[in-house]
This record gives structure tokens, sequence and C-alpha cells, in this order.
């Protein structure tokens, strides 16, 4: 206990006055609270309520899809402009609303203190101030709805000369308040980010070592490091796409000397990055939750950690494979398509590293890890389908096509919402005080995997017919039109809608668990990381300030021969 | 009461500093991007040596001069602030705002000579990276200024002397910048 002694300990009851720790209470907790955990629900439901406006677009638009020229019931009569606002928004929402804030921000605050044994983030103010910041820009976008003209239409890519003039994307308000609401949220994953990791460098309880923390604080915190590294030039290229737009330089014009393609590699040299900025916190959940329910050491932890490092790397070198149609020069393509296919390698080992810590354990089929190996199973066919878009000759026949729509709602839909699922059900306990309903959780998770893959597969097909992506209207391409292709877009739709229908299963269970399930133990897993030694819910500041947790082992020691209990918890004395 | 977990120091290295780096990492790539687009496009129009050349090297120099001088004062305000001279620090964080104040008002005259012949933003695409890249620093000056203003009422007062380290790492990474802006924009003809 020697490194106790390190840790400034406060007497007992020194927080009482304390109004870091005893912030403002009420209603007013939720505006002005610093503590980490309450910081994390406010971007968790946040980015829940986005979640709905995002998939409330999208059930407009693919209903448009399927049913051209009827009424959207809900909606309306869907006009081609409503129809490009709908698509740009329903992408710039799940990406930027959704998947940062649940994944990194919710996810990332309420995990880090936890799992590295502090009671909240180094920079509670700041991490306030981000949240802050990232409400002001989704009421930023949230309101570029409504004003004149409607929302934004230039793709949630915003490529110029589209997005830099208004004659183009019919859009002036939108798309200023598009590219400002953009711009804020960076900024509050800029504050956010810092904070995730100078919390991990400094403040991890005492006999932590690096190779002993969690790994989905690591990949939370690489995921903060590669998207600090990757979005200076995107906010760069606001700024100057801002400038396009509004008092009318010409840095995307070719006609005032400036080139539209510096554009594309200004979002995509952040864009691909950002992949794996949402990508690796889920691939972390995986790890967390396959090792407690398969109760093994997870397989070759150290290689993971380096493994992403290395893909955290990579990926700043793959970016002009979104390209190659874009008129770059095909060398440049071969150099590209190379890294890219060369990316697929880590990622697929670390397929192969969660597989391998399944193999012989003795596994529990509940409703997390049920995510978990869907998250896997999805993941892989939309890692498999990058590769022909990686491929540069590939690309020129699918290029903006279905096919790369499917395939990236391959990647993202098991990152975002899979993995979201898999590590909201494994957390809840820990959340909420209270377990969720497994039987009710079950039936969600096939509802919603099911139909997923009726969405997508018939899109796969589409695109592979050589269907464009981007037409409101199919009846106006007869070629396009026909019975065989038009069924294949309802049956997406229907399954869309089934698969909505099936997410209010999960919102009763949330409410009936919180409401009335059956309390949780402080470990209802019987894991072995640092959040499961304190209370469920987790009181304010974590632990009492004398039972700090000190740390003894890495997080992964189950079944370890020899011993009785089939975890050994990070803190237990040796 | 502090949370506990801001009075740790695990890698050794005080938090703020450690963040104050973390904010510099990511600054580099907000002007490496603009500085890089910029060198890309100035590689490919050789002509943007002529509006290059309207540009007035010497008020640049002046202003490098003056920048640089600011650094210094900056460095000797940390120094007395190790040795717990609050006062001294504080003063010599004054000279440096005077130093940041005397660099925007040296810019405004020159912006306003370029705009009043003509040459302004949308003048062509050499002007745009012009104002933007040399807007976008004078607003990190600017916000450099307003911050080391607070860090001197403190350090007058002999509180929170650790923070002018702080504000002088910032003050170092704007004064780096300009020089990187200063040839790109001023001399390169």
């Amino acid at each position: 206990m020697a490194e106790l002694a390190t840790v400034p300990v406060p007497p007992p009851h020194a927080g009482e006055e304390d109004h870091a720790h005893h912030g403002p209470q009420g209603w007013l907790k939720y505006l002005w609270s610093t503590d980490h955990k309450v910081i994390a629900m406010q971007y968790m439901f946040t980015g829940m309520f986005m979640a709905i406006v995002g998939g409330f677009m999208a059930y407009v638009f693919r209903m448009q899809l399927a049913f051209p020229g009827f009424e959207v019931p809900g909606f309306g009569m869907v006009s081609p402009g409503e129809y490009n606002a709908l698509v740009t928004n329903h992408g710039t929402i799940m990406i930027f609303w959704v998947a940062m804030p649940v994944l990194l921000a919710a996810f990332g605050n309420y995990l880090i203190p936890l799992m590295i044994g502090a009671d909240d983030m180094v920079f509670p103010k700041i991490n306030r101030l981000s949240f802050q910041v990232f409400f002001v820009s989704t009421v930023v976008i949230l309101a570029s709805l409504f004003v004149e003209g409607g929302g934004f239409a230039g793709a949630w890519t915003a490529y110029p000369p589209l997005s830099a003039s208004a004659e183009y994307n019919l859009t002036d308000l939108g798309s200023t308040l598009w590219l400002v609401g953009v711009g804020l949220e960076f900024v509050a994953f800029l504050l956010g980010g810092i904070n995730f990791i100078t919390t991990l460098m400094n403040s991890r309880a005492p006999g932590m070592r690096a190779f002993d923390v969690p790994v989905v604080v690591w990949m939370i915190v690489i995921a903060s490091i590669l998207f600090m590294l990757s979005v200076g030039p995107l906010l760069a290229g606001a700024i100057m796409l801002l400038f396009d737009q509004t008092i009318g330089t010409g840095f995307f014009d070719p006609a005032a000397g400036g080139d539209p393609i510096l554009w594309q590699h200004l979002f995509w040299f952040f864009g691909h990055p950002e992949v794996y900025v949402v990508l690796l916190p889920a691939m972390g959940f995986v790890a967390e939750i396959m090792t407690t329910f398969a109760r093994k050491k997870l397989f070759a932890y150290k290689t993971v950690i380096f493994t992403v490092v290395a893909t955290g790397v990579l990926s700043f070198f793959v970016w002009a494979h979104h390209q190659f149609i874009a008129g770059i020069d095909p060398r440049m393509a071969n150099i590209f398509t190379i890294t890219t296919l060369l990316i697929s390698v880590p990622i697929a080992e670390l397929c192969f590293v969660y597989i391998a810590t399944l193999y012989g354990g003795s596994i529990t089929l509940n409703t997390p890890m049920l995510w978990a190996l869907a998250f896997i199973a999805e993941f892989l066919i939309g890692g498999v389908t990058g590769i022909f878009l990686g491929a540069a000759g590939a690309t020129i026949y699918f290029h903006d096509t279905y096919f790369v729509l499917a395939h990236f709602h391959y990647t993202f839909f098991p990152i975002a919402i899979i993995g979201t699922f898999a590590a909201f059900t494994y957390w809840f306990p820990k959340m909420f005080g209270r377990m969720m309903d497994d039987r009710l959780g079950k039936i969600h998770f096939w509802g919603t995997i099911i139909p997923f893959n009726f969405i997508f597969i018939p899109l796969f097909v589409l695109g592979m017919g050589g269907q464009h992506r981007r037409i409101y209207n199919y009846e106006h391409f007869t070629e396009l039109a026909g019975p065989g292709f038009q069924n294949m877009r309802v049956l997406a739709t229907v399954a869309l809608l089934v698969m909505l229908l099936f997410q209010l299963v999960f919102f009763y269970n949330c409410f009936k668990s919180w409401r009335s399930g059956k309390r949780a133990s402080s470990n209802p897993w019987r894991a072995n990381s640092l959040e499961w030694t304190t209370e469920s819910p987790p009181p304010h500041g974590n632990w009492r300030p004398d039972k700090m947790p000190v740390v003894y082992r890495g997080p992964y020691e189950y079944s370890v021969p020899d011993r009785d209990d089939d975890h050994w918890p990070q803190n237990a004395p040796n | 009461m502090r949370p506990i977990a801001t009075t740790r120091a695990a890698t050794g290295i005080a938090t703020g500093k450690l963040a104050v780096w973390w904010v510099l990492a990511s600054e580099v790539v907000i002007f490496g991007g603009l500085l890089a687009s910029y060198v890309m496009f100035r590689l490919g129009h050789p002509e943007w040596a002529d509006a290059a050349a309207v540009t007035n090297m010497k008020i640049g120099a002046f202003n490098t001069f003056v920048l640089l001088t600011s650094s210094l004062t900056a460095v000797l305000a940390h120094q007395a602030a190790e040795r717990g001279d609050g006062k001294t620090a504080a003063k010599f964080l004054y000279m440096t705002i005077l130093g940041a104040a005397t660099f925007i008002g040296v810019k405004t005259y020159e912006w306003w000579y370029e705009i009043s012949h003509g040459y302004t933003i949308t003048s062509n695409t050499f002007w745009a990276f012009y104002y933007s890249a040399a807007g976008l620093h004078a607003f990190h000056v600017i916000a450099g200024a307003v911050i080391m203003a607070f860090v001197a009422r403190d350090a007058k007062r002999g509180v929170e002397l650790h923070r002018v380290e702080l504000i002088g790492i910032y003050w170092h990474f704007v004064d780096i910048v300009w020089i990187f802006l200063f040839p790109l924009l001023y001399i390169a003809k």
C-alpha cells in the first residue's frame, strides 16, 4: 500500500462545502455540473436525440426512393431540394452528432475516469465547456434545417463548387449555418480530446502502468489523438469555404485561380482518420465485453495496442482513395491503393484477436455479448467490401453507386449503432444502477440485426447493377426504374421501417429497466476493471476520497489457473 | 477542494503544461493545413509572385522584430516567475502585451494601406491566402494577449505563477507561426 502515500488524500468530509464535488443541485446540475458522469449523460442523450432526428431523415428519403410521387406519412411530399437536404443532413448528423458524441464523448467521459481510478477529468470546467460548445453546435445544425431555403443540400462531404455557391446548392443560409455548426462541433471535440489525453496520461490510479489500462480507454484516447491531428486542415478548409460562401473569395473556384480538389484533400485528410476515430472506441467496447463474457484474458493485449497505433499512423496516408475518380494522378492512385489495402491488415488482425479471445472461453450469450459478436460479423462485411473500393481499378466502376453507400453503412452501422448498443447494454447497470431486461434486449437485438442486413444487402446489389447514389426519383430514368431494381429499393425501405419499429422495444426496455429493473450490484458481470469496484451508479467523485483504488494488475486476468475465483479485480491486493 | 484527478501527475509533467502542448499540436495542424495548401498553390502559380511583390517587406520585417522581442520578454517573465518574483513577471508580461499591441497596430496600418489601394481578400487567391493566414495568426495574437492580461493580473498578486510559463509556451508558438508566414507571404517573390 506504499503507493497510496503519494496520493494526497483529503479528509473524508472535506468535500462537504466543496463546489466542484457538490455543485449546483436540481435542474441547474445539468447545466453547470462539472461531473464527468453528468457530462457523459448530456452527450449520450443529445446524441440519442440526434439519432432519432437522423433516423427520421433516413425514413423520409427511403420512402421517397421506394414510393416516388407519394406523400411520406409525417413529412408530406418530398421535393428534390428537400431530398438533397435530407441526405446531406442525415450523413452529417449521424457522424458528427451521433457517432462522435455517443462513442467518443459520452463513453469517453463516462469510462475514462472510472476505468483509470480517478474521481473526474483533469479539467472538469473545460469538460463542461466542451459540452456547452457542442450543445450550441447542435442548436445551430438543427436551426439550419428551418431557415429560408431549407437545410444545406450539398452532400455531407460538402464538395465545392456545389457547397461554395448558393447558385448551385440553393441553400444560401443553410450551407453557412451547416459549416458553422460543424466547425463548432470540431472545437467541442478538440476541447474534450485534450481533456481525455491529459487525463489518461496524468491521472491514472497509483500502481496503474500504461499496460494496465483497459483497451477501451487506450482506444478512445488514441481516437482523440487521431481526431486532433487530422481535423486541423479541415478547420482551415472550413474557414476557406466559409469565406468562399460569404465574402466571395475563390479558394475552391477555378475561375478565380482556386482548386476544388483542394477541398477534397482537406476533407478526406480528416475524413478518413475520422473513420478510425469512431471505429476504435467501438472496437474497445467489444474487447471489454468479449473478455468479460468469455471469461478469458484478452488475446495479445500489447499487440492490440501497437496494432491500433499502427492503424492510426496508416490512417493518415489513405485519404486519396476517396478521390480516385476526381482526376488525381494515376501514379498517386497506385500509392493510395497500396496504403488502403495495407490498412485492412491491422483491422483484420484485431478481428482475429477477438476471435482468438473467444476460443476456448466459457461464453455467456447475453445481450451485450450478442451485440459484440454481431459487431465483428457485420463489420467484416463492411471491411471486405472496402477492399473493392480501395482498389483504384474497381472504384472506376463502383464510384458513387449504392455499393459505396452500402459499404460504408456496413462499417458505420456496426460502429455507431451496434457498438453503442453493445456498450450501452453492458454498462447500463453501472450507469443507472439497474439490470436491463435480457429478453427484451434480445428481441431488440434480432429486430435490429436482421432488418439491417435486409436494408443494405439489396443496396450492394443495386450498386453492382450500376445504380447511381444521388438520384431523387428513379422514375426519371427508365433503365433504372425497372421492377427488378425497384423491388429491391422497396425491400430496403420496408426493412428500414421494421428496424425503426424495433427501436421502440429498446426505448421501452430502457424506461422499464430504469424504473423497475432488478437492482444492480456493484459488479454484476464479475468484471475486473476499476469501474466495477464502486457502487452502481457511482457516487459523485466515484469513490470515497479515502477509498480511491490502487491497481495491482492488468484488467484481463480472467480464469487464472490456481485461483478459486474466475476473475481477479485490478484493485485486489495479491 | 479540487478533484483528486487534477492533483495527480503520473507522467511527472504538470497537467497544465501537458495540455498546452496538446493544444499546440492541434494548432500546428490547423496552420499546417492552411500553409501546405498555400505552398501547393504557390508552386503551381508562379504569377503570384507579382502579387507578393506588392506586400511591404520592411513593415513585415519590423513586425517580425517586434514579435521576436515580445518572445524575449515572455522568457524573462518566466524567469522571474521561476524565482517567485510575481511583480517582475507581471511587468515583463505587460511588455509582451505591448509588443502584441504594436504588432496588431502595425498590421492594421498595413492592411488599411493595402485595402485602400485595391488589394482586398477577393482580389485573387494570393490575397485570399494573405488575409486569411495573417488574419488567423492575428486572431491568435489577440487571444494570447487577452489571456496574458489575466495571467499578468494574477502574477502581480503572486498567485498562479506557473501559468506564466504556460502562456509563454503558447506565445512562442504564435511567434513561430509568424516566422513561417513572413517568408512565405512577404519574402518569396
